[in-house]
């Protein structure tokens, strides 16, 4: 095997993969590092089997409370998470493969086992070291972390993770999922669907507190609706683990709560993976919250050469915001000049039913920046093919300036919310209005009409409430 | 018979001109001799006027535009005869910087005017009809050649809807801001940068007051006039104009401050270099004109001010850097210069610690030089050098007096900074310095 690379990369998560794809592309000789699946966390252990297994939720709540309205006779309906693990791990595998694959036809080198960083731009893998010439990318990506302070050290038996929720036989008669982020939502959604009792613990204020709260809200409402036990604004004051239960002493709104549960999922924050990589030698200096710093325009690190993409290199931690700054940072390689990334303009999905997904813009931020603006709102109990769907929960709200119409956040909370999303990613990433917005045409009946709505609502001019 | 109008020398050294506003409008009658629009060349503004009569059929550049002489700005033709020909290879007129008019901003208002255009004129394009329809007062978009959101083939302005609406509204010019977005395209924080232009309606009259936006500075195209000068001048002297102005400045006021806080200790030790860093960086802040960047296809105006100072290292000079000067105390300023003099002879300074200057000043005082010129430090556009406060006999109220005096003269970029311009600002310095109490005003 050769030695000596235009580009190494260290991990080959959906930050490393599409980096090494991006490198290949424009002609310079790759190598991607990486110790364990192909992928990454998002293929193996995150987006992909996450929402696998939402799909199999989402139909299960489906069958059991609409299907005799729609004229299905399904009998007593019962549910088996195994099974539907066991299809989330083929789905992430045939994923991973498919990764795979796409070194393959790229003529990628990969690279197995443990990368740490040697002097002069040099990756040290086992016992051989490799040499990059052009540059260095450092992909490794993140894990998850628990909360010792408190006792909830993560011990993959009572005290669990995505990791092992994943792999679960059998969904937990009970569950308390601490963290109401993303990935804490979606498994609370997961396992009521799967008959677990959930109780979901958020410290902040309100579910989804990246969130428009009036986002927040609808999925707190959607969810209690469900027989979840929403607990926000609460901190975890205790923990005590037995052998195969654990209670929590729970403080919300000065009440003092005590939650007993089979298990707990840890969802509160990830660590990076930087440790062990001798990066400090290497010169590769951290920001004071443990992330690799980058130039954001060029996504170098303070040692030259040497170019940090995804999770390590800081927030949002989403698979395609990592994914774009491997082909940024690619294309620096090769010498071009690509148009800075718009970190504002990343949109943040939850997959969760209903699904909610955002870009640009809380009401919250945009007061607190004192900024002139007008809200569009439009709710799909008023769309026609929401209402044919049985997808009426939820709404889309815009934020358009005052002046000049530009859309300064845009909230989707419905069934399809996540596709919806790039209407609104693409008009602000051109600038376009609400203006704009409505001109485009929009097929009837679609969700998407409540787009055009919100857009219209925001000009005072909505036609359908 | 139809005729092309086109882009006339105004004068003699016009090269290309900017249509500022049509006097008459698509459909109207016109006779020989009449006013068809207002352009401003490079020495002024003039009236564009008809060769031939009949019906101004289409105007085929918008208002705003800047187009090279020669090229076909409008048809004057019968009211029913076919022009076809005539537009046809009228608007690709000579050279690469013809311009097309632009995109209305709004996509509403680009569909409306295309609806009410194309009822009447059916060789119209919606781009032409938006930019040039009357009932909706389009935005003032245009292609200029020198403008670098233009693209080469001398197409439209690439620029997002939202920086049209902006530009529209605060009446700027798209043609003449560069875009930063993909492919040169105007985005919103270019429009938000570019100063307001010039408006259109109201012909010769004076430039409005620039406005300076929150950035630290407003990028403002060149004018005409500006180009000219620019040209004409690095023809003459070589690629930074200067001219120089000299002030002698009455320092007793300046002496007896600097003598009253010594008295209050070593914390109240001010060198008159502070003071006069200090009195600089106000005369800044109120002659924004002299707080200037040439940068060759525009002139970036300062709202922040940094004060550049040279200090005499071992085998040179370096320009240590007082950021936001016009924002400090003199005591600060004094630190300031003294902490970093020191690090500048002991060549530890961050580069970001002697760049960046908005103007340098340059004092040999100490040297006993009674008066010198200093060189402009691009892309500055000026420099004040400094000489020492000598004592000499001054006559005033009809008396001779000894008194303290200093000269001071100013290096200016004639492209940026012109000499009445200058002359201000040194006015003001000299008001400052001879009212030292002016500065804590
Ligand atoms: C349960 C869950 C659900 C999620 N759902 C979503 C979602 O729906 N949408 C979304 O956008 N994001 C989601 N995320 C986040 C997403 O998975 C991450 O943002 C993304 O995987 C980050 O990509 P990355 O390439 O930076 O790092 P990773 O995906 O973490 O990949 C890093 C890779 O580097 C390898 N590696 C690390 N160190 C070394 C080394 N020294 N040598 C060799 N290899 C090394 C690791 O084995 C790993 O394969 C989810 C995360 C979780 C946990």
């Amino acid at each position: 095997m050769a030695t000596s690379f235009d580009v190494i990369i260290l991990g080959g998560g959906p930050a490393g993969y599409v980096a090494a794809i991006r490198a290949a592309q424009l002609g310079l000789t790759t190598a991607v590092v990486e110790r364990d699946k192909l992928g990454g966390v998002c293929v193996n252990i995150g987006c992909i089997p996450t929402k696998a297994l939402l799909h199999s939720a989402r139909m299960a709540n489906v069958i059991r409370h609409d299907a005799k309205d729609l004229g299905i006779a399904t009998g007593e309906v019962t549910t088996d998470y195994g099974v539907a693990m066991k299809r989330s791990r083929r789905e992430a595998e045939q994923n991973s493969k498919g990764v795979e694959f796409l070194m393959k036809k790229h003529k990628v080198t990969v690279i197995r086992g443990s990368g740490t960083l040697a002097a002069g731009r040099r990756v040290k893998v086992g016992g051989d070291t490799y040499e990059a010439t052009k540059g260095l990318i450092l992909a490794t990506g993140s894990r998850v972390k628990g909360l010792p302070q408190v006792g909830l050290e993560i011990d993959k038996a009572v005290v669990i993770s995505s990791d092992e929720a994943l792999f679960l036989e059998r969904a937990p008669k009970t569950l308390a999922v601490v963290g109401a982020g993303a990935v804490g939502c979606e498994f609370a959604d997961v396992f009521s669907a799967f008959g677990t009792k959930v109780t979901l613990i958020e410290a902040l204020p309100k579910i989804l507190p990246l969130e428009d709260a009036e986002a927040s809200d609808a999925v707190a409402k959607s969810f209690k609706k469900r027989g979840i036990d929403v607990i926000a604004g609460a901190s975890v004051k205790q923990a005590t683990v037995g052998k195969d239960k654990v209670t929590l002493q729970v403080e919300a709104g000065g009440e003092k709560r005590a939650v007993e549960a089979e298990k707990v999922l840890m969802a509160a924050g990830r660590a990076v993976n930087t440790e062990n990589l001798g990066l400090r030698e290497a010169g590769v200096e951290l920001t004071d919250r443990g992330f690799i710093r980058v130039n954001p325009v060029t996504l170098e690190t303070s040692a030259k050469g040497i170019y940090a993409i995804g999770d390590v290199a800081g927030p949002p931690m989403l698979a395609h915001k990592g994914s774009r700054e491997g082909v940024h940072a690619a294309e620096v390689i090769a010498g071009q000049k690509p148009h800075a990334i718009r970190y504002d303009n990343v949109p943040s999905v939850t997959y969760c039913h209903p699904e909610v997904a955002s870009i640009g813009l809380t009401e919250a931020q945009a007061k607190e920046k004192g900024l002139e603006f007008t809200v569009g709102r439009f709710p799909f109990s008023a769309n026609g093919r929401a209402r044919a769907s049985n997808e009426t929960d939820g709404f889309v709200k815009i934020l358009a300036g005052k002046k000049y119409g530009e859309i300064l956040g845009a909230h989707i909370v419905g069934g399809h919310a996540s596709e919806m999303i790039h209407e609104l990613a693409v008009a602000r990433e051109n600038e376009y209005t609400v203006a704009e917005v409505d001109l485009a045409i929009h097929a009837h009946p679609t969700l998407s009409e409540a787009i055009a709505e919100a857009a219209l609502d925001a000009m005072g001019r909505v036609i359908h409430i | 018979m139809a005729t092309k109008v086109v882009m006339e020398a105004l004068s003699p050294t016009m090269e290309e001109g900017r249509l500022i506003e049509w006097k008459k409008q698509e459909g109207e009658t016109v006779a020989a001799g009449d006013v068809l629009a207002e352009v401003e060349t490079d020495k002024a503004v003039m009236e564009l006027v008809a060769r031939a009569g009949g019906v101004l059929r289409k105007q085929l550049v918008p208002a705003g535009a800047t187009v090279p002489v020669a090229t076909t700005v409008a048809v004057i033709a019968g009211k029913d005869e076919d022009i076809a020909a005539l537009l046809g290879n009228g608007s690709a007129a000579p050279g690469a910087g013809a311009a097309k008019p632009a995109q209305g901003a709004a996509g509403a208002e680009t569909a409306a005017a295309a609806e009410t255009a194309g009822a009447a004129e059916t060789v119209a394009t919606a781009e032409t009809a938006a930019a040039a329809g009357k009932a909706h007062p389009a935005p003032v978009v245009a292609a200029a050649p020198a403008a670098p959101a233009t693209p080469a083939d001398g197409g439209r302005v690439k620029a997002s809807p939202l920086a049209r609406r902006i530009a529209a509204e605060r009446g700027v010019d798209l043609a003449g801001i560069a875009g930063s977005g993909p492919g040169g395209r105007v985005v919103q924080r270019d429009v938000e940068r570019a100063p307001v232009a010039a408006a259109p309606a109201a012909g010769a009259a004076p430039r409005p007051a620039r406005a300076l936006p929150d950035e630290g500075y407003a990028d403002e195209p060149l004018t005409q006039i500006r180009k000219t000068i620019a040209k004409r001048l690095v023809q003459s002297i070589g690629p930074v104009p200067t001219f120089y102005l000299t002030a002698e400045v009455d320092m007793e006021r300046a002496w007896d401050a600097r003598e009253a806080l010594k008295a209050l200790g070593p914390e109240g030790k001010v060198s008159f270099n502070d003071i006069i860093l200090k009195a600089v960086a106000t005369a800044l802040r109120q002659h924004p004109a002299c707080n200037a960047w040439w940068q060759d296809d525009h002139i970036r105006y300062w709202r922040d001010v940094h004060v550049g100072v040279a200090v005499a290292v071992e085998d040179g000079l370096i320009t240590p850097v007082v950021r936001h000067a016009d924002r400090k105390t003199l005591r600060e300023i004094s630190a300031e210069v003294r902490d970093m003099a020191g690090r500048a002879r002991e060549r530890r300074l961050r580069p970001e610690e002697y760049t960046g200057a908005t103007f340098s000043i340059s004092n040999l005082g100490m040297y006993d030089i009674s008066h010198f010129t200093a060189i402009i430090n691009p892309p500055e556009a000026g420099i004040l050098a400094v000489g020492g406060i000598i004592e000499k006999p001054v006559a005033a109220d009809g008396q001779v007096t000894i008194r303290r005096r200093m000269q001071v003269t100013m290096s200016c970029d004639h492209r940026v900074i012109d000499g009445a311009t200058g002359a201000e600002f040194l006015r003001t310095l000299k008001t400052l310095l001879e009212n030292p109490l002016a500065l804590v005003w």
